[in-house]
């Protein structure tokens, strides 16, 4: 299990079965089924509550920025901006 | 394999949340925060209960990050189900003793050699009672806030580990002279391959000290799966970061590691933090690694706020530092104009955390309680906090207020 689709499915698999992992409801707006299609793949969700309302705008750019190039998070250039925006919409100070 | 199959039970069995206050069972994890973290963290932790372990707080569950509340950090020994929980990557698989292997080698070793379990118990024997505290403990007092794991006070604890020296293990390989780190690897993984593999390493001097060692024991009992079962780095004084679970590979190496996880993860600026024992060959000229752990304490026996009785209280709680030792703890009633000692309680070793408790006279109305702790060699808490961008080494004196 060493690639990103593998990776994503045996998340969505794994979703129905463990039920047990915590759900993270997250607040509805623009950009939210960017953020659940792509950075649920590798951590729980918690980490944007968790992370708030603290990071600004150049913070939560900066975290989008750090998942793809340090932590080689898949995600396309479009959906990185709508990540972003959604977290600056909704999860800032 | 992402293996999580019976990784997430929430608490519910009042039976499990035994030394808890009932509230929690309605509130979830908000009165069990420590005061000061980001607001944020209320709207969804809970107390949650991994399989082997009483409930904690649970800050993330994929990767697991999970916190001990204040009220299991009563004793200078935490007990194994109260140990606070921390991964980075989410592939965690269950590593077997039957199939469990160490390799050892490296371009600064003679040979190689690869050690299953049993191997580990056949090296004599050692044990060493060490705090093991996350480097990014109380993350989530930071003023700024910073990003990161939002820990409050409970990403530490201190056990009793038994195992095998790292020095007699690279001894049976043969070190050259040559070597200047020895790094290390364990079982868990990340869960898109482009992600960095959780590489550390300690330079040789840190890694031949006697009591730095591969521990497969944990106040006696089998290390918790969630604590590196069967087997994981013990590195006295130094954070948590270094203590890698699940241990695979030991890497004698003539070159300093690389990766994330070296640089820029778990960095410091330099000539920030009063620490005497650096890691050289991974030093630059603004950052380098974060080693011993800086002087702390913590008042345990009360939270913020409490509400006491007038008259006699004491106060009691938990003092540690990188290993030079506990010297004195004191206590202030006055908002830190005077400072009284406390009394310290049984010494376990340089390494441990040490009890103290104090006897107040509590008025009516508020009562203010600062505790700073001074080591062996004379450092002292601080009293504003130095601000860091990851985080890191906060220990500002702690003050709380008890409600007469």
């Amino acid at each position: 299990m060493r690639t990103f689709a593998l990776a994503a499915a045996v998340v969505l698999l794994a979703s129905a079965a463990l039920a047990q992992e915590q759900e993270i409801k997250l607040k509805p707006g623009a950009g939210l089924d960017k953020v659940e299609g792509n950075c649920a793949a590798c951590h729980t969700l918690a980490y944007i509550p968790m992370n708030s309302p603290f990071l600004d705008a150049k913070g939560w750019d900066a975290e989008v920025t750090k998942m793809i190039k340090a932590y080689g998070a898949p995600i396309e250039d479009a959906d990185a901006k709508a990540i972003a925006e959604y977290l600056k919409s909704n999860y800032g100070p | 394999m992402i293996s999580r199959r019976h990784l997430l039970q929430t608490a519910g069995a009042a039976g499990a949340l035994a030394g808890l206050p009932s509230f929690v069972r309605a509130q979830g994890a908000g009165p069990m925060l420590t005061p000061g973290v980001p607001s944020g963290v209320a709207t969804y932790a809970t107390m949650a209960t991994l399989p082997g372990k009483k409930p904690l707080i649970r800050l993330a569950d994929r990767p697991p990050n999970y916190e001990s509340p204040l009220e299991y950090l009563r004793t200078p020994i935490t007990p194994n189900d109260q140990f606070f929980v921390r991964y980075h990557l989410a592939d965690i698989p269950e590593v077997k003793v039957e199939t469990y292997r160490v390799k050892v080698g490296g371009d600064a070793a003679n040979g190689q050699a690869e050690l299953t379990f049993d191997d580990l118990k056949k090296f004599p024997a050692v044990e060493v009672v060490a705090v093991n505290q996350c480097s990014g403990n109380r993350r989530g007092l930071s003023q700024p806030h910073v990003a990161g794991v939002e820990w409050g006070y409970g990403a530490m604890g201190c056990a009793r580990w038994k195992g095998a020296r790292l020095k007699d293990i690279l001894d049976k390989v043969g070190v050259k002279k040559e070597c200047i780190e020895v790094g290390f690897n364990g079982a868990d993984g990340p869960a898109v391959d482009k992600t960095p593999d959780f590489i550390k390493s300690i330079p040789t001097w840190k890694a031949i000290d006697p009591e730095t060692i591969i521990a497969y024991e944990m106040n006696g009992q089998p290390l918790p799966h969630f604590n590196g079962f069967p087997a994981r780095l013990i590195v006295p004084g130094w954070t948590g970061t270094y203590w890698m679970k699940h241990l695979t590979t030991i890497d004698a190496r003539t070159q300093p590691q690389g990766g994330f996880w070296m640089n820029p993860a778990y960095r410091i600026p330099v000539n920030k933090f009063p620490v005497v024992n650096r890691f050289l060959t991974q030093e630059n000229a603004t950052s380098t690694p974060i080693t011993e752990i800086v002087v702390n304490s913590l008042i345990t026996s009360h939270r913020d706020g409490a509400i006491v009785k007038p008259g006699k209280v004491t106060v009691s709680g938990l003092a540690w530092d990188g290993g030079y030792g506990v010297r004195r703890v004191e206590v202030s009633t006055d908002g830190g104009k005077s400072w009284s000692d406390a009394k310290l309680g049984e010494d376990l070793g340089k390494y441990a955390f040490r009890s103290w408790s104090f006897d107040l006279n509590a008025k009516r109305g508020k009562n203010t309680v600062m505790v700073n702790a001074t080591n062996a060699i004379g450092q002292t808490q601080v009293s504003q906090l130095i601000f860091n961008p990851a985080g890191y080494h906060n220990n500002v004196m702690q003050s709380i207020t008890l409600n007469a």
